[in-house]
């Protein structure tokens, strides 16, 4: 056996990379999972391609998949990683640059061979597992092929099939590493490929025969450990941020009590909320894949007026057909949820790619006056607590609102201590009740002291009226095209989303002391970056906060105050500067951006850098 | 419920909107036929929704005195998808003209009657864009010269009920609105219906397209140029019924009852898809020599395919039954927990 030595470390940036069917995604996913039940805080960050199979060994081909954990705080998936495992030659030159001087590389040798490295655009005597052009790393090169058809020989699989147990062996091996129970991944395999005994028994096995490598052989000189976070008491899960998304929509149908009508058209990166949603149809959870995008957001809204807790959810290419619909949702003022998850744009941009760049579109997006409620997660997990929210506030003030998500959280996972049924905000609906033919005659629009008018659902007796698209008289409903009373009405549906903000918490700062010389202001899926940033700051004596604002049209009333008692204000943004715009516009604050438009999320370490730079 | 449906008479369907179309409009005819069938469906008020889009006829629903949705261009019938599959127990009614149906909501048009829920759509086609003041529709004659079209229209109609024959529409009928005891029945008929009821409804628009049906709604031509459609009984038509339709293998050809038997001729079988494409195909320039009349009544009906808003329901019946009502706790836990001291 080989004398290896055992070393503590706090925390570890792993990145699993290989072509895009070489399923790094799977053997990041299971990796998570069992790192987030042994204990230790993660964040995670999917970097996937477009093209499901891009051409083999291409670098456009390449997929991957980066985890961060440790006994600490982790705010986000890391800047650079500690080891970087490529299944070939492409996914080490996609992933190099990412991997910190002295990283430990484990290189499936067969990825390198002369067609991959012709595939990858590598010269034949470049070959850099032998160039020496990797001296600074440490390189681990095993031919993870030849070993898994070697472990799979006698299984009576064909070589293709036996080829997709690869990523078991790294897995297995990983495992190995970091001191891993594998039961929950054996757990996995058992259940995924009930149906199917052969290939369950070759994934388990080379999953084994990836951990028995590390065991004998004497590549590997050191195994780690990575202790359990201390991290507030209770019970955790993992969670993504598009399955929190899912689970806040149904928690909120749940408590309001009215089913849930989810209608959508299939769109990177929301479609798993639509799959997460049509598992729970026993939640009387209803979704609908309709023909298209302005079909998905109008059957919500027909829902909606029947008197369910009706959602759309798309991307932003999506979300610009909708359009139309959401200015008669504003109109017919009805509640309804619209989630953006966001990714690059314009047009189709970069589907896999995350990006910060609806929040314009949110915020004025439609023709005419037409105000919405905004709010935005900050973390995966977060996307469950805002999805809740904004049912809350749809329902309770009669108002189309806009839950703003991005790929990167989407995506991402990180553990979550999950909330119980009964501590969540109750959501109280009431519909107008019917009324006897001698009764006054009904007002669509008669509103309460938050301006929102009743909810008066087909089928009831004596409420029978008329809504629609175009100007209405206040409180009759009926068409109207007075002058005075456009104005009224423009000025009631702005009221109506400013009233919101008596509904919803005040800003905190989030890291920091209340007043200092900089405050970073974030929103949305920076937030990890952006917390590891001021806390680095801090540790070097900078008198630096940080205020992430969920709740953004409108903003809690004392985000004004907050933003005078910094010196400077600094916003960060994964787009060309859009909220620092109304940051501007609102609170005459002199706020500067800051911005990174790659479609990718910030690294702590640059922000460091650039806070230093505006201080300086 | 009969005994509310007793009550009421087609005044009680009237909302108190002054009614607005052009005086000679088409449209008023079809608001007094649905106002006089209403009443006779057995429903009590609040149960029916009519939603429409844009466009003259989509003011429909502020003239009923009943649930309504004035939406936006095209998009009726996706709002009544959306309304129906939650609630089924409504009665659902789509109003739509040429325009908003086929051009600008084609894509929800031809969904809505391949999924097939239980509304009923109304369709007045009047050949042209009425509200924006007289531009081509997607079912006007190919030539016809509107402000758009000075050198007359390039584009070739969409043959409306050929369209939905093809969508796999469950009910496809044909009335007109110069003729009400026809529109009640087809319209009635339309509501008995389970699935998507599709009347097509020629509608006169007296200001930018007038006397588009003339040859079909006036005396001195309808018996010679239409062709009243009853399920099992022989296609006959003409000033004297002196006309009728035979099928030669798949070819229809009129014949002179002179020459052929009664017995001979087709006899028109609303159950019979094949046969129904045929008719529907009768859409020729009545200008043309040799010409087939056009058709009214009922095309096809389809009573065996499923509603969308059963097959969707069901599914959720089915899922509480056997997986048992949604337990949030559990679903928030989900499989694997781990607990922090």
């Amino acid at each position: 056996m080989a004398k290896t030595t055992e070393n503590e470390l706090e925390s570890v940036v792993i990145r699993f990379a290989g072509d895009s069917g070489d399923g790094m995604q799977l053997t990041g996913t299971q990796f998570s999972n069992t790192t987030a039940l042994f204990g230790n805080d993660i964040a995670t960050f999917p970097d996937f391609p477009a093209e499901i199979r891009a051409p083999i060994g291409t670098l456009a081909g390449v997929s991957g998949y980066q985890i961060h954990f440790g006994s600490k705080k982790i705010n986000t998936p890391g800047d650079l990683s500690d080891v970087l495992v490529v299944m070939n030659v492409a996914a080490l030159k996609a992933n190099i640059k990412g991997l910190r001087k002295g990283g430990v590389i484990i290189a499936n040798s067969d990825g390198f061979d002369s067609k991959n490295m012709r595939l990858a655009n590598v010269p034949e005597d470049k070959n850099p597992l032998t160039d020496g052009s990797l001296s600074e790393y440490d390189v681990k090169t095993i031919d993870v092929t030849k070993i898994t058809r070697a472990a799979l020989a006698d299984s009576g699989m064909g070589t293709k099939e036996i080829d997709r147990c690869k990523n078991m062996f790294v897995l297995g091996l990983i495992y190995w590493m970091y001191h891993r129970d594998m039961q929950s991944s054996i757990d996995f395999i058992t259940s995924k490929f009930s149906k199917n005994q052969a290939v369950m028994n070759a994934n388990i096995k080379v999953l084994q025969a990836g951990w028995s490598y590390g065991e004998t052989t004497e590549m590997f000189a050191n195994r780690y450990n990575v202790a359990p976070a201390q991290m507030e008491t209770g019970i955790y899960r993992s969670i993504m941020g598009n399955q929190a998304a899912a689970y806040g929509l149904i928690a909120a149908s749940v408590k309001c009590g009215l089913p849930l009508f989810y209608g959508t058209y299939p769109i990177t990166p929301a479609s798993d909320i639509l799959h997460e949603l049509s598992k729970y149809k026993n939640f009387d959870i209803k979704t609908f894949q309709a023909e298209d995008e302005i079909a998905a957001i109008c059957s919500s809204i027909g829902a909606a007026f029947g008197g369910s807790l009706a959602i759309t959810g798309s991307s932003g290419p999506g979300i610009a057909l909708k359009g139309e619909a959401i200015g008669l949702a504003t109109m017919l003022e009805m509640p309804l949820v619209i989630v953006n998850v966001q990714r690059a744009g314009p047009s189709t941009g970069m589907p896999t790619k995350t990006e910060q760049a609806d929040l314009m579109q949110a915020m004025y997006g439609r023709n005419g006056e037409c105000p919405v409620v905004i709010l935005a997660a900050q973390s995966p997990s977060d996307c469950f607590t805002m999805a809740y929210e904004a049912c809350r506030i749809a329902l309770q003030h009669m108002i189309p609102v806009f839950f703003l998500s991005d790929g990167y959280i989407a995506n991402g996972a990180e553990p979550w201590k999950f909330p119980q049924s009964k501590d969540l905000p109750e959501i109280k609906v009431s519909f107008a009740p019917q009324r006897a033919a001698d009764d006054p005659k009904f007002m669509p629009y008669l509103r309460d002291e938050k301006l929102s008018r009743p909810w008066a659902i087909p089928g009831t007796k004596g409420l029978e009226h008329r809504i629609g698209g175009l100007e209405k008289q206040n409180e009759t409903g009926n068409i109207s095209y007075d002058g005075d009373n456009h104005e009224l009405m423009t000025h009631l549906r702005q009221e109506k989303v400013d009233t919101v903000a008596n509904n919803i918490p005040l800003q905190t700062i989030d890291t920091g002391a209340e007043t200092g010389d900089l405050l970073i202001l974030g929103w949305g899926g920076t937030y990890g970056a952006l917390k590891t940033a001021t806390t680095i700051l801090r540790g070097e004596g900078l008198n630096v906060s940080h205020a992430h604002v969920r709740y953004i049209n409108p903003f809690p009333k004392n985000l004004g105050d907050i933003l005078r008692n910094f010196k400077t204000v600094v916003v960060p943004e994964l787009n060309n500067g859009q909220l620092v715009k109304i940051i501007r516009d609102k609170y005459f604050v002199d706020a500067i951006p800051y911005n990174k438009i790659q479609g990718q999320p910030f690294m702590s370490d640059e922000v460091v850098r650039k806070i230093k730079e505006i201080l300086a | 419920m009969n005994e509310i449906a007793a009550k009421l008479t087609s005044k009680d369907f009237a909302s108190d909107q002054e009614v607005r179309w052009c005086p000679g409009c088409g449209d008023y005819s079809i608001l007094k036929q649905v106002q006089t069938v209403l009443p006779d469906l057995g429903r009590p008020r609040e149960e029916f929704v009519f939603i429409s889009g844009i466009g003259c006829s989509s003011r429909f629903p502020y003239y009923m005195d009943t649930f309504g949705m004035h939406s936006i261009h095209g998009r009726a019938t996706a709002i009544a998808t959306g309304l129906k599959a939650t609630r089924p127990d409504l009665s659902v009614w789509i109003i739509t003209g040429d325009g908003d149906s086929m051009s600008i909501g084609g894509n929800h048009f031809i969904h809505l009657l391949r999924r097939n829920p239980d509304v009923n759509v109304l369709l007045f086609n009047n050949q042209i864009y009425g509200l924006t003041k007289g531009q081509y529709s997607p079912t006007s004659e190919q030539g016809k010269v509107t402000k758009s079209s000075p050198m007359g229209s390039v584009d070739y109609p969409f043959n409306p009920i050929a369209l939905c024959l093809g969508a796999d529409a469950t009910f496809v009928a044909r009335t007109m609105d110069r003729d009400p005891k026809h529109q009640q029945a087809i319209i009635k008929r339309g509501h008995d219906h389970k699935g998507t009821s599709l009347v097509e409804i020629y509608q006169n628009c007296n200001v930018f397209n007038d006397g588009a049906y003339e040859i079909y709604t006036e005396k001195s031509s309808k018996k010679e140029e239409t062709l009243m459609m009853e399920h099992g009984k022989p296609l006959i038509f003409g000033e004297n019924n002196d006309k009728g339709i035979k099928l030669d293998g798949f070819k229809p050809v009129i014949v002179s009852l002179n020459d052929v038997s009664v017995d001979d001729l087709w006899v028109h079988d609303e159950t019979d898809l094949v046969k129904a494409t045929i008719i529907s195909r009768f859409y020729d320039d009545p200008g043309k020599e040799n010409h087939f009349p056009r058709p009214f009544g009922v095309f096809y009906v389809n009573n065996n395919k499923r509603t969308f808003d059963d097959l969707f329901n069901e599914q959720i019946t089915e899922a509480k039954e056997t997986k048992g009502p949604g337990e949030l706790n559990q679903l928030l836990a989900g499989r694997e927990t781990w607990v922090v001291n």
